[in-house]
C-alpha cells in the first residue's frame, strides 16, 4: 500500500493534464478574454495547456501499425521543441489500441507505439530520462463507438506532462 | 468465506459393498456428439429432520443445475414423478421412472447436526435397475452446502460419462463496470456456476487477466498499481498480494505458472518490444525465452511443463508457435485465415484453444497441438481469452459486445461448440482463469 501511495501522490501532480487529457475544452474557457497572455493558459506558450493544444499532446496510429506518419512526425517534432524549450518537464507517453485485438497483444502494440514517439522525441534531442512510455493497450479507449472513426482515435501515443522540476 | 470455504472438510465415504463394477451399462459417451441430452431425475433428497430440508432441496436444485448446465443432460420436472422418494434407504420404484423415460436417477439423504452437513447420495441405472457405482457419503459445515452439491453432481457426471467433474472448481476472472472509457476493474472470484462472487482487490487500478496456480493457492494476475503494468502474485485464502519483481523500469504482463507451479512465464517490455521471459519464483531470477524484435506474448505451458506455445508476429501478423519451456527454435502451428492469440493448452494435453480474428469477426478455437484440425467454437463481434474446464471438456471466455454501450460477459462453451451459455455474474466480467478440481 506504500507504492500506492506513492502513486497517488504522482497522479497529484499530474491531476491537470490527465483531467485536460480527456477533455482538452475544459482548460481552455474562460480567463484571458482581453488578449493578454494568462500564465498556466493555453494562450501562455510555456505551459502545459498550450503543449496538449496548440502542440498537440497525441499522435495517431494505422491499424495494427506502430510507424509515425508524416502528420506524427510533424506533432512530434514541435513536442521536441516544446520539451527543449521547457526543460523542467519530464513526460510519460501513453501507448494505446484500438478494441479490434486481444488484450495482450494490444498491450504489447501499445508499447511499440509510446516506444516510437519517444525514439523519434529523443532523436530531436530530447533526453530519454526525461521519457517515460506505459502502455494501456485498449484499456483506455477516449472513443467509444465500434467504427473506424472511432478507432482512428484510440490507436494513439499521447505525450502527458507528469511534472516540472520548478514545482 | 474464504475461511469457511478452506476450513470446510469433505470427507467422501462409501456407504455400502460395491453391486456392480464402476462401468455400469449407462453410458454416455461425450466424444459421439450428442443431438439429444439425456433425460434424468433428481428428486428432492430426502431431509434427516425438519432442520435439514432447505439444504436437501437446495443440494438437488444445484446438482440438476449443474448437470442441466452441460447440455447432456436434460431434467425431468417433479411434475411429472410417479414415484416419491421419501426413505434414502427404500428400494427404488424403478418402473416408475422408466414410465417418465428417466435413465438416470440420482437419490439422496441430508443430514444436519448443528454446522455438520452430511449428504449421502446414489446414482441408478433406471432401465437396467442397477446402482451405478457406490453410494457415498460426504461430509462438510453448512456454509459449504454448494460445494458437497457440486461434488455429487461431479460423481454423477463421472460415473455416466466416464470423465472427470468440473463442478467443484472456481473461477477468477475480472469483474467490469462502467462505459468503456471508464471502465473499473476488480478481480474477483467465484465458483464455477457465478456463485460466492468474491473481490479480490478494489478498482483503484486497472487489473487484467488472473491466471491460477496449479493447485488453485494462487493467482498470477497484471495490475496498473505502480502506475505501469506489473506483474503480482495473490495468496487466494489470505488475499495478500506481492508484486513480482522483474526488471526495473519495465512493463510486464501476461504471467503464467508452469505445470508444477514453481515458475512463470511471462511477457516483458523493453525499448517497445515485448519477449517472453521465464522466473523461478523461489530465487527471483528471470531468463530470457524469446530474443526477437516481434511482439511475444500470451504463452502458456503443456501440461507436462516440457514446451511453451505462445502468440507472435514475426511472421507479420499474429500467429501461434511452440517452442521448448527453456526456448530455443519455435515451430509456427496456425495457418488458417487471419490473426491467432491468446493460445492456451487443454489439461488433458491434446488441444489447444485460441482467440482468432478474421474478417472483422472474433472467434474461439481449437486445434491439435500440431495445428490440425482447426474448429472454431464462437462467432461475435469480440470474443476473447480461453480458459480450460479441469476436464478440457468445456471452455470460458470474454465476449464483448460492441459500441458505447458495450459490455464484457463470459461465457462458456463445450469443445463440441454447443452449449454456448453465459455465465452470470454482477456485473460485467472477462479474463476468465478456471482453477483446479477442489479438494
Amino acid at each position: 500500500m506504500n507504492v500506492l501511495g506513492k502513486i497517488l501522490a504522482l497522479g497529484a501532480l499530474s491531476v491537470i493534464a490527465a483531467c485536460s487529457n480527456n477533455d482538452p475544452s475544459a482548460l481552455g474557457g474562460g480567463a484571458g478574454g482581453s488578449g493578454a497572455i494568462v500564465p498556466g493558459s493555453p494562450s501562455d506558450p510555456r505551459s502545459p495547456a498550450y503543449f496538449q493544444q496548440t502542440v498537440g499532446d497525441r499522435v495517431l496510429f494505422s491499424v495494427d501499425q506502430s510507424t509515425l506518419t508524416p502528420q506524427a512526425k510533424t506533432t512530434l517534432q514541435g513536442q521536441a521543441e516544446w520539451l527543449l524549450a521547457n526543460p523542467d518537464y519530464v513526460a510519460k507517453i501513453e501507448g494505446h489500441a484500438d478494441e479490434q485485438g486481444t488484450r495482450e497483444y494490444n498491450l504489447a502494440l501499445g508499447a511499440r507505439r509510446a516506444n516510437a514517439a519517444r525514439e523519434f522525441l529523443i532523436s530531436r534531442g530530447v533526453a530519454g530520462n526525461r521519457l517515460q512510455t506505459v502502455s494501456y493497450g485498449k484499456e483506455r479507449p477516449i472513443e467509444i463507438c465500434s467504427t473506424e472513426e472511432c478507432y482512428s482515435k484510440n490507436r494513439r501515443a499521447v505525450t502527458v506532462l507528469t511534472g516540472s522540476t520548478l514545482g | 468465506m474464504m475461511k469457511l470455504l478452506t476450513s470446510l472438510v469433505l470427507g467422501l465415504t462409501l456407504l455400502s459393498a460395491p453391486v456392480h463394477a464402476q462401468s455400469g451399462p449407462l453410458r454416455l459417451e461425450i466424444d459421439e456428439g450428442i443431438i439429444e441430452p439425456m433425460p434424468f431425475a433428481v428428486p428432492n433428497f430426502v431431509p434427516d429432520g425438519a432442520s435439514a430440508a432447505q439444504y436437501a432441496t437446495d443440494i438437488s436444485r444445484v446438482v440438476a443445475a449443474d448437470l442441466t448446465g452441460t447440455g447432456l443432460f436434460r431434467e425431468i420436472s417433479s411434475d411429472a414423478f410417479i414415484s416419491r422418494v421419501s426413505s434414502f434407504d427404500a428400494p427404488v420404484q424403478f418402473a416408475d421412472w422408466k414410465a417418465i423415460n428417466a435413465q438416470a436417477l440420482v437419490t439422496g439423504a441430508v443430514n444436519v447436526s448443528g454446522e455438520r452437513l452430511t449428504v449421502r447420495f446414489r446414482v441408478w441405472d433406471v432401465f437396467s435397475g442397477q446402482e451405478l457405482g457406490d453410494g457415498l457419503q460426504l461430509a462438510g459445515t453448512t456454509d459449504g452446502w454448494r460445494r458437497m452439491a457440486h461434488k455429487v453432481a461431479d460423481q454423477v457426471y463421472s460415473r455416466i460419462t466416464g470423465e472427470g467433474g468440473y463442478f467443484d472448481s472456481r473461477v477468477a476472472f475480472v469483474s467490469e463496470s462502467g462505459p468503456k472509457n471508464q471502465r473499473l476493474k476488480r478481480l474477483a472470484i467465484m465458483d464455477y456456476d457465478g456463485a460466492n462472487v468474491q473481490y479480490l482487490t478494489d478498482s483503484a487500478a486497472i487489473v487484467l487477466a488472473p491466471r491460477f496456480s496449479p493447485s488453485g493457492d494462487r493467482l498470477l494476475y497484471t495490475s496498473y498499481e505502480s502506475g505501469s503494468p506489473r506483474i503480482y502474485v495473490l495468496d487466494v485464502g489470505s488475499v495478500q498480494r506481492q508484486e513480482l519483481r522483474t526488471q526495473d523500469g519495465t512493463m510486464s504482463f501476461s504471467p503464467r505458472f508452469s505445470p508444477d507451479g514453481r515458475s512463470i512465464v511471462y511477457s516483458l517490455i523493453q525499448g517497445g518490444n515485448t519477449d517472453l521471459w521465464r522466473m523461478d519464483l523461489a530465487s527471483g531470477q528471470s531468463a530470457r525465452l524469446t530474443n526477437t524484435p516481434a511482439i511475444e506474448t500470451a504463452p502458456s505451458y503443456s501440461p507436462d511443463g516440457s514446451q511453451i506455445v505462445f502468440e507472435s508476429d514475426r511472421s507479420g501478423t499474429p500467429q501461434l508457435y511452440v517452442m521448448p519451456a527453456n526456448g530455443g527454435e519455435a515451430t509456427r502451428i496456425s495457418f488458417g485465415q487471419g490473426r491467432y492469440g491468446t493460445p492456451v493448452w487443454s489439461p488433458r494435453g491434446d488441444l489447444i484453444a485460441f482467440t482468432k480474428q478474421n474478417k472483422g469477426r472474433f472467434h474461439i478455437g481449437v486445434m491439435r497441438t500440431n495445428g490440425d484440425e482447426e474448429r472454431l467454437l464462437t462467432s461475435s463481434f469480440l470474443d476473447e481469452g480461453p480458459t480450460w474446464s479441469p476436464n478440457g471438456r468445456v471452455i470460458m471466455f470474454t465476449r464483448e459486445t460492441q459500441g458505447a454501450s458495450g459490455r464484457a460477459t463470459l461465457y462458456s462453451v463445450d469443445i463440441s461448440g454447443r452449449n454456448l451459455r453465459p455465465v452470470r455474474t454482477p456485473d460485467g466480467g472477462s479474463d476468465p482463469s478456471w482453477g483446479p478440481l477442489q479438494n
